[in-house]
């Protein structure tokens, strides 16, 4: 419809065109002669009929000014956009000049078209303006949530409350136990469950939770979790309200006094805000856990970027945790996999962290002076920050030239870029560590040894390391040999935050250390450029209170080259150790073949020393019992 | 010293083939039969008391070996006085380890190999051979490059003590080349010892054909020359020619690089009859540096043997790189391989290094950076090299090359 829509416009530009280049031959005869010259006047009645029908099409201008902005609000609250405001816009400057054109030569019709040349004014757009919800947003990006297709979205939920429980556990400190059921409903339609033994959720914010999207616990603060914006699972339960109409069901209980509580809960997209559709009190035999229930539409794949994957990764990377995993069509994929804990410890508890003064940004800075609750800049840059103590902080204000003594709320722009300069030319201590949980190099291998058969394994935990005043730190496990195919690119496992990264694995920095480390030096193949080639699964971490992802969808972790140097260095040294285990190895098998190459050809060396010297069997044997004792002590096997 | 072994060898290995039974059979000359049984007792006990070197060492718990001559040009030796290669005294010990268990094997089964050859009255040639190792379990060759260089090295270990190949009853495949002209060859029956004689000039459009042993042949003729050409082309043009009759000479067929046989064969004409020999060959690097250079002086990796097989008489009568010139023949440049195998000729062969004419001539060849084939005469007419050249060149040995 836009195209005929253009379409129409050219034809009418291209009458103009011709009539224009003939006017100035004649134009004071035509006037004269009106009457008479029949076709230049139906040429300008088309003409103006012509530009009056596009106006109209647009809904913008012509004969009806007062109804036709109704109209064009009408129509773009339905798209809802600023694009589409602006789009609506454009086309306003030609009808415009061909407005002129027509008035040039029609005269009396040209009085109405110039008034409509002005679709709109800033009243009329500012109707337009209004609030997106966050919901109708992601409803409408599900992709950036990690629900392109239907596969990732059911990878995508199991996901996201797997993460969820296992945060909840780990804050209530409780040995995660989680139990994920899928099951297939129809040929696209999923029901996935996940219920965990967490310390549950009170009753009055269970909605919220699970029915707002950016509603979470986490957003706010500098500590190392899994989730991060509280995104996750209302979106999935929105994704799969979307999908299949069903609400997301709930069931909680904080303790066994309490009663246990059964919700059933659909997102308002509009207003992100929840609605009950049910709310009970049940029986429940669980004393505290959460399970929830999720309909959707999906599709069960095998392969690096499924469910199974997913579930295997992270018990790598959460020993503590047992995951009991009951696929789809469990006749067909088996029925329950349980994936056991490793440990009873769970991983240490970490602090919270105020910022570092290197990483903050002077809009993040000047807005932290705005929202202080200390009294002057200096006690603000110690109190909020990590790192800065009160003789740092004078320094800084030193070196920027700003009283110690000033009000945060009265720093200036230019004052605020002075200290932030400042900060960047002032030694401070590292960031505090504590922030960070490692998995730790006993319990990585010990994982890798119960969930992958192979025939060495080695792990290594870096000491933390700080990238833009965020610290971080890189634990690296491996696994070689044993049954892992020997001819393929190695299996590389990608966490942050014990979270499985399982997408955009070329645009990782994990990725891009490992083909940047010279696997060759450690007795492995590796093209040039890219990923080892043998039998061995590396499995890299990264823990940090701000994992740098390179987008919203969490899937990959941007090229920081702080980043990249640790983990190319955890990865040398447990390449040192394969390396280690992969001559050793030779050693052995060369001996070995050897060996049996003694064996082999010590009776043929006596046997034809019996044909040529006439010896007897006696004599033939006592060569071979000789030389093979004689070689063997040479080469002490 | 040197001489006196090569005089002695040189004798066995001209009457060895009459054998024992034939010998009995035939009654004639005994002096031959009690010769022949002398030489195989001789390789019998070479071969045993080599074995028994071994033997003693293991029974010891010490790790025996075998020493080899090195095979190969850079542990060869040329004099103008000798004539040919000899073999350095470079020596490879092989000493018994994990890694060499297997050849050492294999060496000790081809050496036993020889021994019941010897003992029956039987040859076997280097295919026989690898197919024979497929009975000794896990000692057989997988190839047949396995088994041929072990057998050489066998040779040259046996020739170090004065035992030819032909002693140790290994005979080659390869077939000789194609001979024509004033020759009587005679070739006594290996049964019944009664003599051929073949006569050269009557084989028509055809040729005799030198068969893998020659050591049994003897020669009437009253031939000026023997002339040895490289293809079997010009070889047919002067054939059918009957060149032979109008020049009195024996023509031989080179086919390439001379087998052992034909260069065993154009030694033993030449030697017993007292003509000279000249090479025709194309002139090109290969056609110099392998083909011709192997017929005057033998081969590299095979010297320990170029004193029997080798023809130090022979001259390099053409093409000659100034006949490229004096002819105006057509040519080819010279490929990457030629001028490497030029200039390897140069750099390290003992033969060239000796003769000054001839890296004279190949600088001037490489200068040109072209090579001419020896029918490159056709340019001038199909019966040029007959009527023109030859006898052009047949009249002044003085240019030709040594």
């Amino acid at each position: 419809m836009a195209d005929s829509k253009r379409l129409t416009a050219r034809k009418a530009g291209q009458k103009r065109s011709r009539a224009k280049s003939s006017t100035p031959k004649s134009k004071a005869d035509k006037r004269a002669a009106k009457p008479r010259s029949k076709a230049s006047k139906s040429s300008t009645k088309l003409r103006t009929k012509a530009s009056a029908k596009t106006a109209k099409s647009r809904a913008k201008v012509s004969a009806k000014p007062t109804k036709s902005p109704t109209k064009a609000s009408a129509k773009s609250a339905k798209s809802r956009t600023k694009v589409s405001a602006r789009s609506t816009k454009s086309p306003t400057k030609s009808t415009k000049s061909r407005a002129k054109g027509s008035a040039k030569s029609a005269g009396s019709p040209a009085k109405v078209v110039k008034d409509s040349t002005r679709r709109s004014n800033a009243s009329d757009l500012a109707k337009q303006h209004r609030d997106i919800s966050v919901s109708e947003f992601f409803a409408k990006n599900r992709h950036l949530l990690g629900f392109d297709n239907p596969s990732k979205a059911l990878l995508t939920t199991v996901k996201e409350g797997v993460d969820n429980s296992l945060d909840a556990c780990e804050e209530a400190g409780i040995i995660p136990d989680i139990r994920v059921s899928i099951s297939q409903i129809s040929e696209t339609r999923f029901r996935v469950i996940i219920e965990d033994n967490g310390p549950g959720i009170l009753r009055a914010q269970v909605p919220k939770v699970f029915g707002s999207l950016l509603y979470g616990s986490k957003f706010h603060r500098l500590r190392q979790s899994r989730g991060q914006q509280g995104i996750g699972i209302s979106a999935a339960g929105m994704y799969g309200l979307l999908t299949t109409g069903k609400p997301i069901i709930i069931t909680t209980r904080t303790g066994r006094k309490k009663d246990a509580h059964h919700l059933e809960l659909v997102i308002d997209t509009k207003l992100n805000a929840p609605k009950i559709k049910r709310d009970d009190v049940v029986e429940w035999d669980k004393q505290h856990g959460t399970r929830v229930e999720i309909e959707l539409e999906g599709a069960y794949r095998g392969g690096q970027h499924s469910v199974d994957a997913y579930i295997r990764q992270i018990s790598l990377a959460n020993p503590h945790a047992e995951i009991t995993y009951v696929p789809p069509k469990a006749e067909e994929h088996g029925a329950e996999h349980v994936f056991s804990r490793v440990t009873n410890d769970l991983p240490k508890e970490t602090a919270e962290i105020k910022p570092h003064p290197y990483g903050v940004e002077l809009g993040v800075l000047m807005q932290m002076f705005r929202d202080t609750a200390a009294r002057n800049v200096r006690s603000c840059l110690q109190t909020d920050f990590s790192r800065v103590s009160a003789k740092t902080a004078t320094e800084i204000l030193k070196k920027a030239n700003v009283p110690p003594t000033r009000r945060p709320g009265e720093v200036s722009r230019d004052q605020a870029e002075s200290i932030h300069q400042a900060i960047q030319a002032t030694k401070l201590m590292a960031p505090p560590m504590d922030c960070i949980a490692p998995i730790g190099e006993e319990l990585i291998e010990r994982a890798l040894r119960s969930e992958v058969s192979a025939a060495f394994y080695a792990s290594v935990s870096r000491r933390p390391a700080v990238y833009r005043g965020n610290p971080f730190l890189i634990e690296v496990g491996l696994a070689y040999g044993g049954d892992l195919p020997a001819d393929q690119t190695v299996t590389a496992y990608r966490y942050a935050n014990r979270v499985p990264l399982q997408y955009q694995q070329g645009a990782c920095a994990i990725t891009k250390a490992i083909a940047g480390t010279e696997w060759r030096n450690y007795q492995m193949q590796q093209p040039r450029g890219a990923m080892p080639v043998g039998p061995m699964l590396l499995m890299v971490h990264i823990a940090s209170v701000w994992v740098p992802f390179t987008s919203e969808s969490k899937e990959a972790i941007a090229h920081y080259p702080e980043i990249i140097k640790e983990i190319r260095l955890g990865l040398q040294e447990c390449g040192r150790k394969v390396a280690t285990h992969i001559r050793k190895q030779r050693r052995e098998a060369d001996a070995e073949k050897k060996r049996a190459y003694i064996v082999k050809y010590i009776p043929q060396v006596a046997i034809g020393l019996q044909q040529i010297l006439s010896l007897n069997d006696g004599q033939r044997d006592k060569i071979v019992s000789n030389l093979t004792s004689t070689l063997e002590k040479s080469r002490k096997l | 010293m040197a001489a006196k072994k090569k005089k002695a060898t040189t004798k066995a290995v001209r009457k060895k083939v009459p054998s024992k039974k034939t010998g009995a059979k035939a009654g004639a000359g005994s002096k031959v039969a009690q010769e022949s049984a002398r030489l195989d007792r001789l390789t019998v006990d070479l071969i045993c008391s080599t074995a028994k070197d071994v033997h003693r060492e293991i029974l010891k718990r010490n790790k025996p070996d075998l020493t080899f001559p090195v095979r190969s040009l850079k542990n060869v030796s040329y004099s103008t006085k000798r004539g040919y290669f000899e073999i350095g005294k470079q020596k490879k010990t092989r000493t018994l380890t994990v890694n060499t268990v297997k050849s050492f094997a294999q060496t000790l089964r081809m050496m036993g190999l020889s021994k019941e050859l010897v003992e029956g009255n039987d040859f076997a040639t280097k295919r026989d051979a690898y197919y024979q190792s497929k009975n000794w379990g896990e000692a057989k060759f997988d190839e047949q490059p396995e088994s041929d260089t072990v057998m050489d090295d066998i040779e040259a270990l046996f020739s170090l003590r004065g035992a030819s190949r032909e002693q140790l009853r290994f005979v080659p495949d390869e077939h000789g080349g194609a001979v024509a002209g004033q020759l009587i060859v005679l070739d006594p029956d290996r049964e019944t010892g009664e003599v051929e004689r073949i006569d050269c000039t009557r084989f028509g459009s055809g040729a005799y054909s030198i068969p893998s042993n020659v050591e049994h042949l003897s020669f009437e003729t009253d031939a000026k020359f023997v002339l040895a050409i490289e293809t079997g082309g010009v070889f047919q043009r002067l054939q059918s020619h009957k060149f032979w009759q109008s020049s009195n000479c024996v023509l031989v067929s080179l086919a390439g690089v001379p087998s052992r046989a034909t260069r065993r064969f154009i030694r033993k004409l030449s030697d017993e009859c007292r003509i000279p020999v000249y090479a025709f060959v194309d002139c090109d690097p290969y056609g110099i540096s392998n083909i011709y250079r192997t017929l005057k002086v033998g081969s590299g990796n095979a010297a320990h043997i170029s004193q029997f097989f080798c023809v130090p008489q022979a001259h390099y009568l053409g093409v000659t790189p100034q006949d490229i010139i004096d002819y105006d023949l057509p040519t080819h440049p010279l490929l990457d391989v030629d001028i490497k195998r030029a200039k390897d000729a140069l750099k390290n062969d003992p033969f060239f290094q000796t003769h000054k004419p001839w890296q004279k001539a190949i600088e001037q060849l490489l200068k040109m950076g072209v090579r001419a084939e020896q029918q490159a005469l056709a340019k001038w007419g199909l019966n040029y090299v007959i009527e023109e050249y030859l006898p052009q060149k047949l009249d002044q040995p003085a240019k030709f090359l040594p």
